[in-house]
């Protein structure tokens, strides 16, 4: 392999298959219960028979994480704008906003069942509510942190407050915006097996539950694996719109 | 009548805008007066901090003053009149635009982004020595060559004055050489009016028509020096007898050196 695709890929895969190695030795050597920890052959079969379940359960829970993490973006980037460039709703709201955000807002889950009931409806209200905060906190930083003297160059050119907002403010925000939409979008998912967890009847969280409930634990690993896959999906479809809509940033890895 | 006149500005900071201990405010500038021709390059020379950078501001009427009047090209300045170009000390380029993109910024604000604003700034980035890095991002390109397109930039409009905040204060002594050339060249061909602060008393004196000496803070005009040297300037007039009497006015201006009549007295 040349060496290009040898750090990227061939590392990480001689990683895994080393872990997968020593699951399964400790799975055979141990004489583990499949009940308490499915060798890897097990949890594979249960990825490939049952892959029909996964997969629609697994649309479920993506549904879920997407239109809750879309609707924070639509709600949180307006809100993150006005509270931006309003001294006022700054003052009254910037505070209050850092403070909610290390509330623990999974713990209202409950809560938000009780209110909307087990259906799609307290799935979006939960997922929205985490990810809602590093947007809109994240955005409203990035708006403020505006370089000077590009504001300084757009104000000596007499530009308007609306050309400000659209050819420097805004740009210049966008990297806050893509690290808040990636912490986002990472919560959407737990978001959204958190609710599955606390009150449904379909998605990958539910999965897990009744799987483990019925000790169906390979099932359980492969909903697992799953939700990993998921994860991973969503988080890249991030990326993906990072490059799209911000082609000049470098990539993430060279950033730290 | 002169192109610009800076009549007594002054500028007090109040004290809530600053971090300071103390109660009282702080005078940023206590009195500035000079004035300038147009076409003529005028370098204001202090230490730092004294307020230099405040004034151009003022001028610029991005900060109001505290008292004094200053007058542009026959208007009294109370906000921007849009028709000057301004550079930093850093290039403060935008990462999302392309070199081209960047130095056409201007003309999208100003709505006059047209086939003869593109062809100019093709004309600009050839004179600046850019012409084959016109879709590079300022990323990609070194700090020297990031000034420069911020010069294109300031020019781009083709105003009548320019605004220059140690523009190659942050360049290495080499390109900074460069620069001043440039800067000399691109006056020549555009005849603009440039007020450039600068810390250094040798660019001081190699780019300017008049270096407007500042104290202290609180800041105010100590004298002005007339610079004269041989026309079109070029490197080798920094060994002349003129371009060193000048350098020598300037440090004896800024206290740095005690008066040639006092040295010959001593001895």
């Amino acid at each position: 392999m040349r060496p290009r695709l040898l750090i990227p890929f061939g590392y990480p895969l001689a990683g895994l298959v080393l872990i997968v190695i020593a699951w399964a030795l400790a799975c055979w050597l141990g004489n583990l219960p499949t009940a308490v920890l499915p060798s890897p052959d097990r949890v594979y079969r249960a990825l490939v028979m049952r892959s029909d379940l996964l997969i629609s359960e697994g649309w479920v829970t993506l549904k879920e994480t997407l239109y809750g993490f879309l609707l924070a973006l639509v709600i949180g980037l307006p809100l993150a704008v006005a509270v931006a460039n309003s001294r006022v709703l700054n003052l009254m709201f910037y505070p209050l906003l850092i403070a909610l955000q290390s509330v623990p807002k999974v713990a209202l889950a409950p809560i938000i069942l009780v209110w909307l009931g087990t259906g799609l409806e307290s799935k979006l209200a939960i997922v929205w509510l985490v990810a809602f905060f590093p947007i809109i906190v994240d955005t409203a930083a990035g708006l403020r942190a505006t370089p000077k003297e590009l504001l300084e160059l757009a104000h000596s050119l007499r530009a308007t407050r609306l050309q400000i907002f659209l050819k420097v403010q805004f740009p210049a925000a966008l990297p806050f915006v893509i690290t808040g939409a990636k912490v986002a979008i990472t919560l959407a998912v737990i978001g959204a097996v958190i609710g599955e967890f606390v009150g449904s009847s379909e998605g990958l969280g539910y999965l897990l539950l009744s799987a483990t409930s019925q000790l169906d634990t390979p099932l359980a690993f492969a909903a697992l694996f799953a939700l990993s896959f998921l994860g991973v999906f969503v988080y890249l479809l991030v990326e993906l719109a990072e490059r799209l809509a911000a082609p000049w940033l470098p990539p993430t890895a060279e950033r730290h | 009548m002169p192109f610009g006149a800076i009549d007594h500005v002054r500028k007090v900071f109040p004290v809530a805008e600053l971090l300071t201990r103390s109660n009282e405010p702080v005078v940023a500038l206590d009195d500035a007066t000079f004035s300038f021709d147009e076409g003529e390059l005028v370098a204001l020379l202090g230490p730092s901090g004294c307020g230099k950078t405040t004034l151009l501001r003022i001028v610029a009427g991005l900060i109001r003053r505290s008292a004094g009047s200053v007058m542009i090209g026959g208007h009294e300045v109370h906000e921007p009149l849009g028709d000057y170009g301004f550079v930093f000390q850093a290039p403060s380029l935008m990462p999302w635009r392309s070199v081209l993109g960047n130095v056409l910024f201007p003309m999208e604000i100003l709505r006059r982004n047209d086939k003869a604003a593109r062809r100019r700034a093709l004309e600009l980035l050839e004179l600046v020595g850019l012409a084959g890095f016109l879709h590079a991002r300022p990323h990609q390109l070194s700090g020297g060559m990031q000034q420069r397109v911020a010069l294109c930039r300031a020019l781009i409009h083709a105003p009548k004055l320019l605004l220059m905040d140690e523009p190659f204060g942050a360049l290495d002594e080499l390109t900074r050489l460069e620069m001043n050339d440039l800067l000399l060249r691109i006056r020549r061909e555009t005849g603009a009016s440039v007020l450039f602060v600068t810390h250094s008393i040798s660019e001081a004196v190699y780019l300017s028509d008049k270096v407007v000496i500042f104290s202290r803070r609180p800041a105010r005009v100590v004298t002005e020096i007339l610079v004269r040297l041989p026309e079109p300037r070029s490197q080798k007039v920094r060994f002349t007898a003129a371009f060193t009497d000048a350098e020598r006015r300037a440090s004896e201006a800024l206290g740095l050196v005690p008066p040639v009549a006092e040295m010959e007295a001593a001895q």
